[in-house]
């Protein structure tokens, strides 16, 4: 842990009037991992992806990316620096083409920046970006799916879209809410291989789950959190182990 | 029991004249350019078609104020989702604006309308930018408060011409210019805004409406997204403004009245909301519908309400959509 953390979370708390939903959270994310954030129903996982990625602002505690501090940016200017996130109720642009919906990502500053996708260049035609990236996040190019209505897409091309409305942007760090759950186990399958070669790819993945197995087969380093505060982190099978993470999940009296 | 189910499929015309086949042949050409040449056409028609109605040929003018205003909402509230209940205040503004330019600076006519237009519409969206940043109802219910402040104003503080108005604003050389201005304009702006919701800004704007939140998340400043599509609302609507003044040669706080927001908002109704055109051919019905029914004195009202109802229910789609459909495709009965 010589190098500096690409995240750097520090002391982050928030309360929704009287309840504390987070309660002094700090977690360091090295460049390259997959980080898992689990927890049982309520304890504060999307909460602190809100957090971070500006959508809800925290009352103590300080975000660092990449050294520089985050805290309180506005959600589109954290997307900018190269922060994503998918959000755990799918919420594509229903009214627009699967492909469509990327044009919103690509039309964005970030996106412009960078040149936007390989050949797309900063007057590339976003259509055919669009599809390239639909097709690497397992849309069958020649068939229908990616001009069909996003709204008429099954669950599993709906989190798909999720993923690639991030991809779009060429982010350094993609939180994932709950990308597995909703999804059959063979979608499952097909989901996994796409975190792998996004992982592989050097995007540093926090990835909030309830699915622990499938977690565990990606996962570099996990953390646990109950009531909004951080119980344990480390390995992910020194984790399950830990007596602290059995009771939250089974409740005391289960082990 | 058998059951019937209608099934509507795609003519194998308007399938071909998606791609590259639509100049195949003039059938395809026709099929294509057929509605866009009849709208064209019988619009820049219409004031040959009154010339012996000089009475309808004003109406005609109002006609076609009503129909950008109509565009002006229906680009708001269908592809950016912000419900603009303040018609009337874009046209007060962009009448005073001409008329300050016009009558207080000594612009001439051609250049007080494009100055107006634009400070207009700068105007409008700096009144409106505390409630862009807001989703829900504010937006709205501030664009109905601002025409009633301002014309509250104007009457306490007697400033611009108070209950009176501004009068001596220049008028258009003769009543074909006064027409094809607004009419080109109105042709103009209907097929670029048609244009601009399907570039790639436009989409943007779209998923604004769809979801801000994941916009947000793709790193896009919503609210000067918005800033953005209020302001070319804005612009549409000023200029319907800034050119009454100049037809009427005055302007006056009637310019924020209330009918400048409700009847758009009813042509959209009317035409189908989310076809733009829709909204042109709304107000293309109902505007010379509320004349006709003058000669019912204040039994006016009661027609016009029961029209637009019967509108509503037997057709609350829209009759633009419902003409596109009948175009586009055909029906037929199946067994379910």
């Amino acid at each position: 842990m010589s190098e500096e953390p690409i995240l750097s979370v520090k002391g982050i708390s928030k309360s929704f009037g009287g309840l504390k939903a987070l309660m002094d959270v700090s977690f360091d994310v090295q460049g390259g991992e997959v980080f898992g954030i689990i927890g049982p129903n309520g304890s504060g996982k999307t909460t602190i992806i809100n957090c971070i990625t500006g959508f809800i602002s925290t009352q103590a505690g300080h975000v660092y990316f990449k050294g520089k501090e985050i805290t309180g940016w506005k959600p589109h200017k954290i997307a900018d620096a190269g922060i994503a996130r998918t959000f755990q109720i799918m919420r594509p642009y229903y009214s627009l083409p699967a492909y469509k919906n990327l044009i919103i990502p690509l039309w964005s500053p970030r996106a412009r920046k960078t040149g936007g996708w390989r050949g797309g260049g900063k007057h590339g035609d976003r259509d055919t970006v669009a599809v390239d990236i639909l097709e690497e996040i397992g849309f069958e190019r020649d068939s229908r799916v990616p001009y069909k209505l996003s709204s008429t897409l099954p669950t599993g091309y709906q989190k798909r879209l999720e993923l690639a409305r991030c991809m779009a942007l060429r982010p350094e760090i993609i939180f994932c809410d709950e990308v597995f759950s909703g999804l059959s186990m063979s979608e499952i399958a097909g989901m996994l291989p796409l975190i792998e070669k996004m992982r592989d790819e050097g995007i540093t993945l926090i990835m909030v789950e309830h699915r622990l197995r499938e977690l565990f087969r990606v996962a570099t380093r996990v953390m646990a959190l109950n009531f909004g505060e951080k119980i344990t982190e480390g390995e992910p099978s020194l984790v399950i182990e830990d007596k602290r993470v059995r009771e939250a999940y089974l409740g005391a009296e289960g082990v | 029991m058998e059951q019937m189910r209608k099934e509507r499929i795609d003519r194998g015309l308007k399938v071909r004249t998606e791609g590259l086949y639509a100049i195949s042949s003039y059938r395809e050409i026709l099929y294509l350019m057929g509605p866009r040449l009849l709208l064209i056409v019988g619009v820049i028609a219409l004031p040959f078609i009154f010339e012996l109605a000089p009475y309808w040929k004003r109406v005609i003018n109002i006609m076609f104020v009503y129909a950008l205003l109509a565009l002006s909402f229906d680009f708001l509230a269908n592809y950016v989702g912000l419900v603009c209940l303040g018609g009337a205040f874009l046209t007060g503004v962009g009448g005073y604006f001409s008329a300050i330019y016009n009558v207080y600076l000594g612009f001439p006519i051609y250049l007080a309308i494009p100055c107006a237009t634009i400070t207009g519409a700068a105007f409008c969206t700096l009144c409106l930018l505390p409630c862009l940043p807001l989703r829900g109802v504010y937006f709205a219910i501030v664009t109905l408060m601002y025409p009633l402040l301002f014309t509250r104003i104007i009457e306490a503080l007697n400033i611009l011409g108070g209950t009176n108005g501004i009068t001596g604003l220049d008028g258009f050389p003769n009543q074909y210019v006064e027409h094809y201005i607004i009419i080109l304009l109105v042709i103009g702006f209907l097929f670029a805004m048609r244009r601009f919701v399907n570039q790639d800004i436009g989409l943007v704007l779209r998923g604004v409406k769809d979801n801000d939140q994941s916009v947000r998340a793709s790193g896009i400043d919503v609210t000067r997204m918005k800033v953005l599509a209020v302001f070319v609302a804005s612009l549409i609507g000023c200029f319907g403004g800034a050119y009454m003044a100049h037809l009427y040669m005055w302007t006056g706080i009637s310019l924020f009245a209330l009918d400048f927001s409700i009847i758009p908002i009813a042509s959209v109704v009317i035409g189908g909301g989310g076809t733009l055109i829709g909204a042109v051919i709304g107000s293309f019905i109902l505007v010379p519908l509320s004349e006709v029914l003058r000669a019912f004195g204040t039994f006016r009202i009661v027609i016009y309400c029961i029209i637009l109802t019967g509108f509503i229910v037997f057709k609350s789609e829209g009759l633009m959509i419902y003409m596109q459909r009948k175009y586009h495709q055909f029906e037929r009965w199946v067994k379910v």
